[in-house]
């Protein structure tokens, strides 16, 4: 990639060769994004940019954009707008892609979006006018051409990369393969993947999509307690939190307040710090930490992985 | 066929609760398939109505019940039950959506209500006992390109793609991972029958939207022999 396309710190840091970490901040149900800037803070330090999700699990939370742009004004972080199809057409797609164009977005995530029906508006009607493909193929036409999916020119187009999404746990994972492929056909730039416990998944995963040569983040999850991993476990199937580590963070459920948040501490260094380090020997370009909620965890993970 | 479901008896009965007057007109069509829309339903909510009436003391109620092949033919309609219809205030259909309309439509100066809830066009497992949703009536037909599977009815979001993050071990989000996802059966009949090509092909967006309400000239006359 030249230079001269390079829009953002994100690809910046990845172009230059460093192994970056990027962070996760959730906008909820509020207007007051007080907690997740405290949280942008946390990260600051340590990562290159943070996602912002964008209703995950088919929640009505805070616009992702709009989040995204208060964000990066107020902790100036870079911020990953991820952006889901789920929710608006193609028009409302376009329109708030221009509007993250106007406000310095520079990097997108395009996600096809979880269905409303697993959500707190199980009744929403969905949209899905595009799917992520089709809306990495939209915005590299935006970007690259300044034109929209019927050729009309745009003024003054918007600079973003796109990136996308991929499950390393994915069981078949050969179809989920193949349309990651689909994806970096038609122009995604980077790939940041779901949650993965297992150094193993990561490297196989890693493995299979070395040919489309582009970076990838593999996602970690460090879990703040035991309540947390078991919801994971039972509700987010398709990637089963390790029983050792269930296990471990059960034991430590009982003990006393203090005692216990450094135990759970010191169970998920045990876990991701070596994960980490196991990373960057590997292809990847970096590591995708998902602390929402989480982020005492954040320096000492950091430190120790970077040792 | 157009898959249908009998409203509950006491919505119907709380339709029709003002008229002392109705006709029953069932459908031989689709909905008379599977003896939700036909003669013989109509002959059973007939003795329902006539029973619920006398119970709640609403005074006499007058039903009478016919069936028509398709409701949803205007000459049909107009032929057949021209002479029924003048005598009653109001009209349960047993018919699909389409059925009611049509009779609505062309017995427009009567009240006509839906006696079925119109679910989707499906194929029947009779040894499941089961109907499934198989065409959404896009328009523009892809099962060539699909292994015969519709993504756009089959894949919770309609998506043309691939599978999405949604999928577990071939199963989808939507309903509790208890319904196939799509695209992996896709992907396992292209697969089988060495048609790859057509899994990874991107498939852009789709133009030329046929927007609703959609009509049709009719190019193949039917030849009356």
């Amino acid at each position: 990639m030249s230079s001269g396309r390079i829009f953002s710190e994100l690809m910046r840091e990845i172009n230059e060769g460093r192994f970056v970490f990027t962070g996760e901040l959730e906008p909820e149900k509020t207007t007051d994004l007080t907690e997740v800037i405290e949280a942008a803070e946390a990260l600051k330090r340590y990562v290159v940019a943070c996602n912002v999700t964008d209703g995950p699990g088919a929640y009505a939370y805070m616009s992702s954009l709009v989040a995204s742009h208060i964000l990066q004004r107020e902790t100036g972080v870079e911020m990953i707008y991820q952006l889901v199809c789920r929710d608006r057409n193609t028009i409302g797609l376009f329109a708030d892609l221009l509007g993250a164009g106007a406000l310095g977005i520079r990097n997108i995530l395009a996600l096809t979006g979880d269905h409303p029906s697993v959500g707190d508006i199980p009744d929403a009607k969905p949209v899905f006018d595009l799917d992520s493909a089709q809306l990495t193929y939209m915005i590299r036409k935006m970007v690259d051409e300044g034109i929209d999916l019927y050729g009309n020119p745009i003024h003054k187009p918007p600079k973003f990369h796109v990136g996308v999404a991929a499950n390393p746990n994915a069981d078949p994972l050969e179809p989920e393969i193949l349309k990651l492929g689909r994806k970096v056909e038609v122009g995604a730039e980077f790939i940041q993947t779901q949650v993965v416990f297992d150094i193993d998944v990561a490297k196989s995963f890693l493995n299979e999509v070395n040919r489309f040569n582009i970076p990838v983040l593999i996602g970690i999850f460090p879990m703040k307690s035991y309540g947390v991993a078991n919801f994971f476990d039972k509700n987010i199937p398709g990637v089963p939190v390790p029983a050792e580590l269930l296990e471990n963070l059960k034991k430590a459920k009982g003990l006393d307040k203090q005692v216990r948040y450094q135990k759970y501490d010191e169970i998920n260094l045990e876990l991701f710090v070596p994960f980490i380090k196991e990373l960057k020997k590997t292809s990847a370009a970096g590591c995708h930490v998902m602390a929402v909620g989480y982020e005492r965890i954040v320096p000492k993970l950091f430190e120790a992985a970077n040792e | 066929m157009i898959v249908v479901k009998l409203k509950p008896f006491a919505e119907i009965a709380s339709m029709l609760g003002q008229y002392q007057s109705i006709l029953i007109v069932g459908c031989d069509g689709c909905s008379g398939i599977y003896e939700v829309g036909g003669l013989k339903r109509a002959e059973i909510l007939k003795q329902q109505l006539e029973i619920a009436r006398e119970l709640r003391k609403g005074g006499k109620i007058r039903v009478k019940t016919v069936s028509i092949p398709r409701q949803c033919d205007t000459d049909i309609v107009a032929n057949k039950l021209r002479r029924e219809v003048a005598e009653q205030e109001a009209i349960l259909s047993l018919g699909c959506g389409v059925g009611v309309q049509t009779l609505a439509d062309i017995y427009d100066d009567k009240s006509v209500f839906p006696g079925l809830d119109t679910m989707f066009m499906g194929m029947e497992n009779r040894s499941q006992g089961k109907l499934f949703e198989r065409c959404k009536a896009c328009g523009d037909c892809i099962l060539a390109e699909t292994g015969g599977i519709c993504p756009i009815t089959r894949c919770a979001k309609g998506l043309l793609n691939g599978p999405c993050g949604g999928q577990v071990n071939g199963k989808c989000e939507v309903y509790g991972y208890t319904r196939d996802c799509a695209w992996i059966l896709i992907w396992t009949r292209l697969k089988q029958r060495g048609m790859m090509n057509l899994f990874t092909k991107f498939r852009p967006f789709r133009v030329n939207r046929q927007h609703s309400p959609r009509e049709l000239e009719k190019t193949i006359s039917v030849s009356k022999h």
